[in-house]
């Protein structure tokens, strides 16, 4: 059995390692869906992928990864919303761990807004 | 309807985030000879009226304002009871809610475990805030997760999101599960 123990070992390899968490304004905030809807709906792996990319890539200073309850669009989960201060706010619809990826690439890093995942392009091929 | 079980219990679980639960404790025991899976979800959150335990059951309650059905505990029901397994909520206002449901094992109409250590890791290191005992029981063998000890030994100062720390409790909570259950396909 692995033992809690080893939090005691990270713990000293981390020591002075650790920034201040601080939110800053500029952040990026991305928000997962993870009501009933959205969970049925596969978001947990989306939101498993885009906080592990965020991590990886140490890019927790620049983008931030939270969840929140049922949106309201339920037919259009797993949802992801990318809150940029100062920009309107992008809602991407069916998501999947590859394409929140492909956003996290093209939207949060690139600049990009990635329009055929968004809600406007879901609702406009209707 | 979900797929898996460990998602009901995410769905469940986030309810008793949401009712501002300091602790929630999650136990999943499997009991082969009995033919059992048994899920407890008890938080010490704001807990409900009689009546609303009541109303909780219904899809067509919800507490929330941005749609106007809540399935969460519905489909628990559902997925527990059409194994012939039973589902019962017991809360009390201010004190908090135990939500209990038992599978039979062997059912064909049984939806599998699933990955139940994404789920609880998911819900350990997105509610830091919160304190979380999870406790996995497969017969005779067990072990458990207490954020508390995990506390005591990180300090307060190291987030569970640090890729270090998250990638140590996803690997507890999977390599444990292993030596529980022996990786039996639940």
């Amino acid at each position: 059995m692995k033992s809690l123990e080893e939090l005691r070992a990270i713990r000293a390899k981390m020591q002075g390692k650790v920034g201040v968490r601080a939110e800053n304004e500029n952040q990026i905030r991305v928000v997962v869906g993870m009501a009933t809807c959205g969970i049925a709906s596969g978001a947990r792996p989306v939101l498993t992928a885009l906080s592990d990319a965020v991590q990886e890539q140490n890019l927790s200073e620049k983008i931030c990864v939270t969840q929140t309850g049922c949106i309201g669009l339920c037919q259009y989960e797993p949802i992801v919303e990318v809150l940029e201060p100062g920009k309107e706010k992008v809602t991407y619809v069916k998501m999947t761990p590859e394409k929140a990826l492909e956003v996290l690439r093209l939207h949060l890093l690139g600049g990009q807004v990635v329009t055929k995942y968004t809600l406007g392009a879901a609702q406009n091929s209707l | 309807m979900m797929p898996e079980i460990s998602l009901n219990i995410l769905d469940v679980a986030e309810n008793s985030v949401r009712a501002k639960a300091a602790l929630i404790e999650i136990t999943v025991s499997v009991k082969t000879k009995e033919d059992t899976l048994t899920v407890i979800i008890r938080d010490d959150g704001c807990g409900m009226t009689a009546d609303q335990v009541k109303r909780a059951q219904d899809p067509f309650f919800t507490t929330r304002t941005t749609r106007i059905v809540g399935l969460g505990l519905a489909f628990f029901k559902q997925a527990a009871e059409s194994t012939g397994g039973t589902f019962s909520i017991d809360s009390e206002k201010g004190i908090g809610t135990i939500v209990k449901a038992v599978f039979i094992l062997s059912h064909i109409d049984r939806m599998p475990l699933g990955d139940i250590s994404s789920t609880i890791h998911t819900l350990v290191v997105f509610n830091e805030q919160i304190d979380f005992k999870y406790t996995y029981e497969y017969d005779d063998k067990s072990f458990s997760l207490d954020t508390r000890e995990m506390r005591e030994m990180l300090g307060d100062e190291i987030s569970f999101m640090e890729p270090e720390v998250s990638l140590f409790i996803w690997e507890y909570l999977d390599n444990n599960k292993q030596e529980t259950d022996g990786g039996a396909d639940i």
